[in-house]
């Protein structure tokens, strides 16, 4: 089976549930390497590249998107039957993306104020990454996801190998290409030190605060930094839309912003109580509690398909 | 040469520093010293004395650095800045060997030739000089020399400037790392300015920095009163360190505090972002990283500056070994101020400030010492911790059990 294997080139499936096809154009921004790559696989499932697409099944697929429908909930495991490895590429097919807002609201009102006939739409009442359906060999996080880091887990799945993706924060990007720290030398509130790194430091080479669109790190301590954001001038409403954008429903970073807006309630009815006249009971601190989740890389246990069988 | 100059050393002007890089560079030499880029003094290859910080202070607390114009136009009142040296002499990344497949299967290892670079230093702050010593150690001193870095210090010339304007994070005083500088420089340089001009008093450390110096232009012999500046200031410096390690036994109190309540309190500040030990001067942690083309026919292996606040820096079979927060920081301090001395011979810490300067929280590794020495003495009282709490006043000696040098040295202290 094994010796077989290696006489076909490995059959590629690129497959699209919600998302923005940002993340599978990455691949065929890879114009420098497109052709050694269509020569190392065949690219069987591939729609946005070509219109006939092969049947099943795939050595590897690549999946764009998150499951918003019942339709793609269904098609999720059709992908999962029907690959080797699967490996979800961006935000969406591995947090939510950013139509993961919709778990922090209503579907039914968004539906209502955005569609002429909402009854038109059918659609699940939450955006969920790929995982939450499906076994994932591995995940590649970014919105979009870098280019040299797609390629890295294409020629690492040809080469039998782990993809060479760190874990960690955008912190160590910064440091190694030289970057002074935005944070400490200008005071502008970064994402960097809970995002995972992959972009390379782009924004704060720009002098820009990091907007955490690669989704948190390995190990992130958003209780550490909520404080720092505050201080740098982000108040609480900043803070919950700087965690709630592409990677809104990534565990660490909604349960921080929910943390943040749950503070940012008591501390509103305790005023609205102080200014009916009574000596309100202080608003919670700034969602810095005591207990602080520092055994463990964080709540989510292992992940990213790490222990690719 | 160095006979005229006397045992003082010789005074050289903002001329004489000027000839000095363009010297440095008529001999094929890369001059790195500090700039101003980015609103931080930071360290570049400099192509004339005019890009050194001339005016330009820093102000330094706790995750916080901000650029200060100064009146006095000094170019080396500013202290350590977001890079050290090991950005040069050991960059992040480095490929170490390459490998490619023939079309007979044969396999083809390269190693990759030893760096042919030549660099001058300008600006190595006495903490920044005794670090250099530190990785000298570290990465050549011991059975599995690092050739990238042999080849990349051998060449160096080493200008240290001695300090003069401590930073509020500085504490090189109580690691015996400063503020005048210790051994190990080719030329030092100690920067006097006040009504009788700018200027600096400069002594070689070795024959070539003898002949370099002697190529210098001078200002008119003094009669010692720049040397007598340089000593008061740099005297005046070591009084004037904004931060300072508990004068006890480090490496006892780390050895008998790893159990404190002191870690669960920092684990809960600390990001483990690992800015810490990308700024610092002396942590050296890489991982090896394997690269393979789309052919599958070339590979290559490339060193990158890691670091153990990375989660799979310490991972084993089954997982990283040190997942919480809590253990990664108590490793880098258990090694850094204590292990380190079992491992090389020294403290791995000189005194620098930079990991607190350049923590975005603000984790300031002075407060989390003082803060397990207080603990064990208020926890043990007995004594039996080894952290010397028990008997103050013994423990008083041996500060930072860094060895020789001690607070304030003197400049000229050197050889």
């Amino acid at each position: 089976m094994e010796g077989r294997e290696q006489e076909h080139r490995p059959r590629l499936a690129v497959w699209k549930l919600a998302s923005c096809d940002g993340c599978q154009l990455t691949l065929l921004d890879c114009e420098d390497e497109l052709l050694a790559l269509a020569g190392r696989v065949e690219i069987a499932h591939f729609l946005e590249a070509s219109s006939a697409p092969g049947p099943g099944p795939y050595d590897l697929s690549l999946v764009e998107g998150s499951v918003t429908t019942a339709e793609d909930a269904e098609r999720v495991r059709h992908i999962r039957a029907v690959s080797r490895r699967l490996v979800t590429i961006g935000a969406c097919a591995t947090a939510g993306g950013i139509q993961a807002l919709r778990n922090f609201a209503d579907v039914e009102e968004f539906r209502a104020a955005v569609y002429a006939r909402p009854e038109y739409v059918a659609t699940l009442a939450t955006s969920t990454p790929v995982s939450a359906h499906v076994p994932v060999d591995f995940e590649l996080q970014g919105c979009p996801i870098d280019r040299g880091q797609l390629l890295e887990v294409l020629t690492a799945h040809l080469a039998g190998r782990k993809p060479g993706i760190p874990a960690h924060s955008v912190c160590f990007e910064c440091k190694r290409r030289g970057t002074t720290c935005v944070t400490v030398a200008h005071g502008t509130p970064c994402l960097g030190p809970v995002t995972h790194a992959g972009c390379g430091a782009l924004c704060p080479a720009y002098g820009r605060g990091c907007y955490g669109c690669f989704g948190p790190s390995d190990s992130p301590n958003l209780r550490a930094l909520v404080p720092l954001l505050r201080s740098d001038g982000a108040d609480r409403r900043d803070v919950v839309r700087l965690l709630r954008t592409f990677n809104a429903a990534a565990p660490a970073f909604a349960e921080a912003s929910a943390e943040v807006e749950a503070s940012a309630e008591a501390e509103a009815s305790a005023e609205a109580g102080a200014s009916a006249g009574g000596p309100a009971e202080a608003g919670a601190p700034a969602g810095n509690g005591d207990e602080n989740g520092t055994e463990g890389p964080g709540e989510d246990g292992p992940r990213d398909g790490r222990s690719t069988p | 040469m160095a006979a005229t100059d006397g045992a003082d050393g010789a005074v050289i002007g903002t001329g004489g520093l000027a000839a000095l890089v363009r010297l440095l560079r008529e001999r094929g030499r890369t001059v790195v010293g500090p700039t101003v880029r980015d609103g931080a003094v930071v360290l570049a290859e400099l192509e004339s004395a005019d890009e050194l910080p001339y005016g330009w202070g820093v102000e330094l607390e706790a995750g916080r650095y901000r650029l200060r114009r100064r009146a006095d136009g000094a170019a080396f009142a500013h202290s350590a800045g977001p890079q050290s040296w090991k950005t040069f002499l050991y960059p992040q990344r480095v490929r170490r060997w390459s490998a490619d497949r023939g079309p007979d299967g044969a396999l083809a290892v390269a190693a990759e030739p030893e760096p042919a670079v030549s660099y001058a230093f300008l600006g190595v702050r006495p903490c920044d000089l005794r670090a250099i010593a530190v990785q000298d150690r570290v990465l050549t001193g011991g059975r599995y020399a690092d050739p990238d870095y042999r080849g990349r210090r051998a060449g160096a010339f080493l200008v240290a400037v001695e300090c003069t304007e401590p930073g509020a994070t500085c504490f090189c005083a109580s690691m015996g790392s400063g503020p005048g500088a210790g051994p190990g420089y080719d030329l030092a340089l100690t920067e006097v300015v006040d009504a009788d001009g700018h200027r600096f008093l400069a002594r070689p450390g070795t024959d070539e920095g003898a002949e370099i110096l002697a190529a210098l232009p001078r200002l008119p012999a003094d009669g010692g009163a720049t040397a007598q500046a340089a000593r008061t200031a740099v005297a005046g410096a070591a009084d004037r360190m904004g931060r300072s390690m508990p004068p006890v036994d480090l490496r006892a109190l780390l050895r008998g505090t790893l159990e404190a309540d002191r870690w669960d309190d920092v684990a809960a500040r600390c990001l483990t972002c690992g800015n810490c030990t990308m700024v610092c001067p002396t942590c050296f942690c890489t991982a090896p990283e394997d690269v393979t083309d789309l052919t599958g026919d070339h590979a290559e292996r490339w060193r990158v500056w890691d670091s153990c606040f990375d989660l799979e820096f310490s991972h084993l079979a089954g997982g990283p070994v040190r997942s919480s927060g809590r253990s990664r920081y108590r490793q880098w301090l258990t090694h850094k101020l204590g292990t380190w001395h079992d491992q090389f011979g020294s403290s791995g810490c000189v005194g620098c400030g930079r990991c607190i300067v350049w923590c975005p929280v603000g984790i300031d590794i002075t407060e989390e010492v003082h803060a397990l020495h207080a603990e064990a003495r208020g926890g043990c009282g007995a004594g039996g911790c080894g952290c010397g709490a028990a008997e103050d006043g013994a423990a008083e000696v041996g500060a930072g059990g860094v060895g020789a040098g001690g607070p304030g040295a003197a400049p000229g202290t050197g050889p």
